[in-house]
């Protein structure tokens, strides 16, 4: 598919560019090494998250019987278990599960969109591009709700030792668990989260650029591939983020 | 020039290639399935070991589903697609390195204080 991919005035010669290595196109080979040092990082991110379990004490009484204590690794379903609307409701992961769907179902319609580029179909990549937007904005939105519930806090809050609640978390004090565990939290969603909101301005630019008929006039539709590849890989990101911070 | 496309626009628009979209519903489908799974081991088995290498199993099989299909990988040359493969093994070894480490630290912590 990749062969429907050519430049204006392509070079032909093996040394003046028309050499593609690896069968892909510069923009595309770079965007997939880019992509692969990204994986490196949210790699580091989550190993760290396991390094900072391990070296906690896990929670080793009844499940129904947990109460969060600074002294043990809060069990995940027992801290997301809220949904907007349904307010003192235990609704394990309900939410989440949400987000996972809304974030795949984005994942297709930007397919969908690459799809319809290699056809030449304007109006099917602007219909999918569309939709890829408007679920990448409901996850953001999404992501915000989870933020301000997670740092507001549940109605009862943590009872310290001297008869003291905290409600909430921040950097330094989490209800929840030991403060490292709201720590982790914020840099994990909140850097998938700034990489979902990158590649929704992303979007948003392929996205006038569509309408505007500039890709119709290159003749291709690298640009909404490109894009594309990181869309995914903020999907594919989120399905490691859900299942070590969710699930596990 | 500019009118030139705007002909061709015309005339392209007659012989616009029928979609071909069943493998990537296929792949949503076995995404919502595996996902779906997931939840049912969260909510029907207790926690532990064997429970969270289902999970990553699990996880492992969507994340090939989506580069594979998705990103496209699949389709790509041989030569790109170990290039991308091989440099992830190092991080494996950042993994069973800092797990270590963490279960070192807090196993001397708690000797520390008994």
């Amino acid at each position: 598919m990749s062969t429907s991919t050519t430049l204006e005035a392509p070079n032909t010669g093996t040394w003046d560019g028309g050499n593609e290595p690896m069968k892909a196109s510069y923009g595309k080979l770079m965007m997939w090494f880019f992509l692969l040092s990204d994986a490196f990082t949210f790699g580091a991110f989550l190993i760290v998250y396991g390094l900072a379990r391990h070296s906690h004490l896990p929670y080793t009484g009844e499940p129904e019987a947990f109460t969060f204590s600074t002294e043990w690794w809060p069990i995940p379903e027992k801290v997301f278990n809220a949904f907007p609307g349904f307010h003192g409701v235990d609704l394990p992961l309900a939410f989440v599960a949400l987000m996972t769907m809304i974030l795949i179902l984005s994942s297709v319609t930007m397919v969908l969109a690459v799809e319809a580029g290699h056809r030449m179909d304007k109006n099917d990549v602007q219909k999918w591009l569309l939709w890829t937007i408007l679920f990448g904005a409901t996850f953001l939105g999404c992501q915000a709700w989870e933020w301000s519930h997670f740092i507001s806090g549940t109605e009862e809050g943590m009872l310290l030792a001297d008869g003291t609640r905290i409600f909430g978390a921040n950097l330094t004090v989490n209800q929840y668990g030991p403060p490292l565990f709201a720590d982790l939290f914020f840099f994990i969603t909140g850097f998938h989260g700034t990489h979902v909101f990158t590649g929704w301005i992303l979007l948003l630019i392929i996205f006038i650029n569509t309408v505007n008929g500039v890709y119709q006039k290159r003749g291709h539709y690298e640009m909404v591939e490109k894009v594309g590849l990181y869309w995914h890989f903020v999907d594919l990101v989120w399905v490691f983020v859900f299942t070590f911070f969710y699930l596990i | 020039m500019a009118h030139h496309h705007t002909e061709n626009d015309f005339h392209k628009a007659g012989d616009i290639p029928k979609p071909q979209t069943k493998a990537i519903w296929k792949t949503f489908g076995i995404l919502v399935g595996l996902t779906a799974v997931e939840f049912l081991f969260a909510f029907t088995m207790d926690a532990g070991t064997a429970r969270n290498a289902i999970f990553i199993i699990l996880t492992l099989f969507k994340a090939f589903y989506i580069v594979a299909e998705f990103m496209h990988l699949k389709h790509e040359a041989k030569s790109l697609i170990w290039s991308i493969i091989i440099p992830l093994a190092l991080v494996i070894w950042l993994m069973v390195a800092l797990l270590a480490e963490g279960s070192y630290y807090y196993e001397s912590i708690t000797n520390y204080f008994n």
